[in-house]
């Protein structure tokens, strides 16, 4: 479980996290979305400890990352999938990952297999196409066998097969009795894959509810269209137009 | 294993598997071999005893360019390609991590310095021939201990200067230049010789012999090891300076 208290976020310029506080739950996917610049990644970066808020707290089963022992058996976490040392080979980047927190050799093969990285074990980062750079950062998050994971944007520029790949690979983990969370600022896609929504906009939270409940309320319109409505106040700039 | 033990060790994987790492410790050995013996092969006895060592340290002081490139890039990459991030959701406490960081940095080029540098010293020897520098005197050895140790601190000065600048073409624009300074003996150009003489790259060279205190023209204010004190206070100042930035930033 993920527990987000009251999380804020300010930089010199502005607010990118505004007090947001949201649960979540186990065994479901949830979806959490909003338009680019509302304050996902940001958020993300606090839960795993990687930026430090300026109010409030994130908890992952009741405690902050930083006191995570071994936290990739905990939490696994895919960024950017391209955040890769370009001369490393996959198995390399997942060695590095596994030494520092203590996982064996036979965790390495095993995430390379379920991703079906295997093959592509020894080719250096740079080689790796853009969805093989996914599956990796996937086998990553895997590596520890974690009960949570947070995917952020992981269908980004993938093609049809990898964002399926995705889908199904989020449904199956929380299916297993998991915390998955998965960013993306694409509605339809959430309504494909989250069981539950969190919606925010600005660094607002602008809605917390099932999935079904948003689809339902905005029966028979462009999903795409009515999250639009939901976030429309809260986009920073919109190409065309006055703001 | 102690979690610092896993972290230090994750991190050497990271080291040995780019091939970076080989392309610039290689080079290091090359360019410093390679210099050693075409210096060695035109140097005349006659001067002082110890002029004996200058091919070795010229070699070497050449050859330390490549050697810092390696500490710097191999800290710079983790910002510049952005594993930063892993390695920070990896090993959550930035002290350790930095720690490890350092350590197996620091005792890759410790590993590479000493070999080169024993390579280098045996080349020049069998060139050189009668004259050459005794390994059963003490300067010979204390110049050579202090050879090691300039090449290992100083790299690992770099290197705690590129986590305090988070990048590698950033720190080396900045560093190589006061680097080459040194190596192209305008430090001892009177007008900056009294503060220049204190730059980490110079405060090593009355130990290897490269200068001595007192000489009218290149002098020091300070004797052998009262200089590689002054390279562990640098030292230790970017350490402390890599570590804070290192806790303060966000990743």
């Amino acid at each position: 479980m993920i527990e987000v208290h009251n999380l804020t976020k300010r930089y010199r310029g502005g607010t990118a996290v505004d007090d947001l506080t949201f649960t979540v739950e186990p065994g479901r996917v949830t979806g959490f979305l909003g338009p680019n610049g509302a304050g996902k990644s940001t958020t993300i970066r606090m839960i795993l400890g990687l930026d430090r808020p300026t109010a409030g707290t994130a908890l992952i089963g009741g405690k902050p990352y930083s006191a995570l022992h071994r936290p990739l058996t905990a939490v696994g976490a895919l960024l950017e999938a391209s955040a890769l040392h370009p001369t490393r080979t996959a198995r390399e980047h997942l060695r590095w990952l596994a030494r520092s927190n203590g996982l064996g050799e036979r965790r390495i093969a095993e995430v390379l297999e379920e991703t079906g990285m295997s093959a592509a074990a020894s080719k250096r980062a740079h080689t790796l196409s853009l969805g093989m750079k996914q599956r990796l950062g996937v086998a990553a998050a895997l590596l520890g066998d974690p009960e949570v994971l947070i995917l952020d944007e992981p269908v980004n520029g993938l093609d049809p097969e990898g964002v399926i790949w995705i889908r199904n690979l989020a449904k199956r983990l929380a299916g297993e009795g998991r915390t998955v969370l998965v960013s993306s600022h694409l509605m339809s896609e959430m309504a494909l894959t989250a069981a539950h929504l969190v919606v925010i906009g600005r660094g607002r939270l602008l809605a917390d509810l099932p999935t079904e409940e948003f689809v339902s309320a905005n029966d028979g319109s462009n999903l795409e269209e009515a999250f639009m409505r939901l976030t429309g106040a809260s986009v920073e700039f919109r190409s065309g137009g006055p703001r | 294993m102690s979690a610092f033990a896993q972290a230090a060790s994750a991190e050497w994987v990271k080291i040995r598997s780019v091939r970076s790492t080989v392309v610039t410790l290689g080079l290091f050995a090359v360019v410093a071999v390679g210099l050693s013996w075409l210096i060695a092969r035109g140097f005349s006895p006659g001067g002082p005893e110890t002029d004996a060592v200058l091919p070795v340290f010229f070699a070497l002081l050449t050859g330390q360019l490549v050697l810092v490139t390696f500490a710097v890039a191999t800290v710079g990459s983790e910002f510049s390609t952005g594993t930063i991030r892993a390695s920070l959701a990896a090993v959550p406490s930035r002290g350790r991590l930095y720690a490890a960081k350092m350590t197996a940095v620091g005792l890759t080029i410790a590993a590479a310095a000493l070999v080169v540098e024993a390579a280098v010293f045996g080349l020049v020897r069998l060139v050189i021939g009668d004259g050459a520098a005794p390994l059963d005197e003490w300067w010979t050895i204390q110049a050579l201990l202090g050879g090691w140790i300039h090449l290992t601190l100083l790299s690992v000065f770099t290197a705690a200067v590129a986590v305090m600048l988070r990048s590698t073409v950033l720190t080396l624009s900045i560093l190589l230049p006061v680097l080459f300074l040194g190596s192209q003996g305008l430090g001892n150009i009177d007008t900056i010789r009294p503060v220049a003489q204190y730059l980490p790259d110079q405060v090593g060279m009355v130990i290897m012999h490269l200068t001595v205190p007192g000489d009218p023209r290149f002098g020091r204010d300070y004797g052998p090891w009262e200089g590689i004190a002054i390279l562990v206070l640098w030292t230790a100042a970017a350490l402390i300076g890599g570590w804070i930035a290192m806790r303060r930033r966000d990743a």
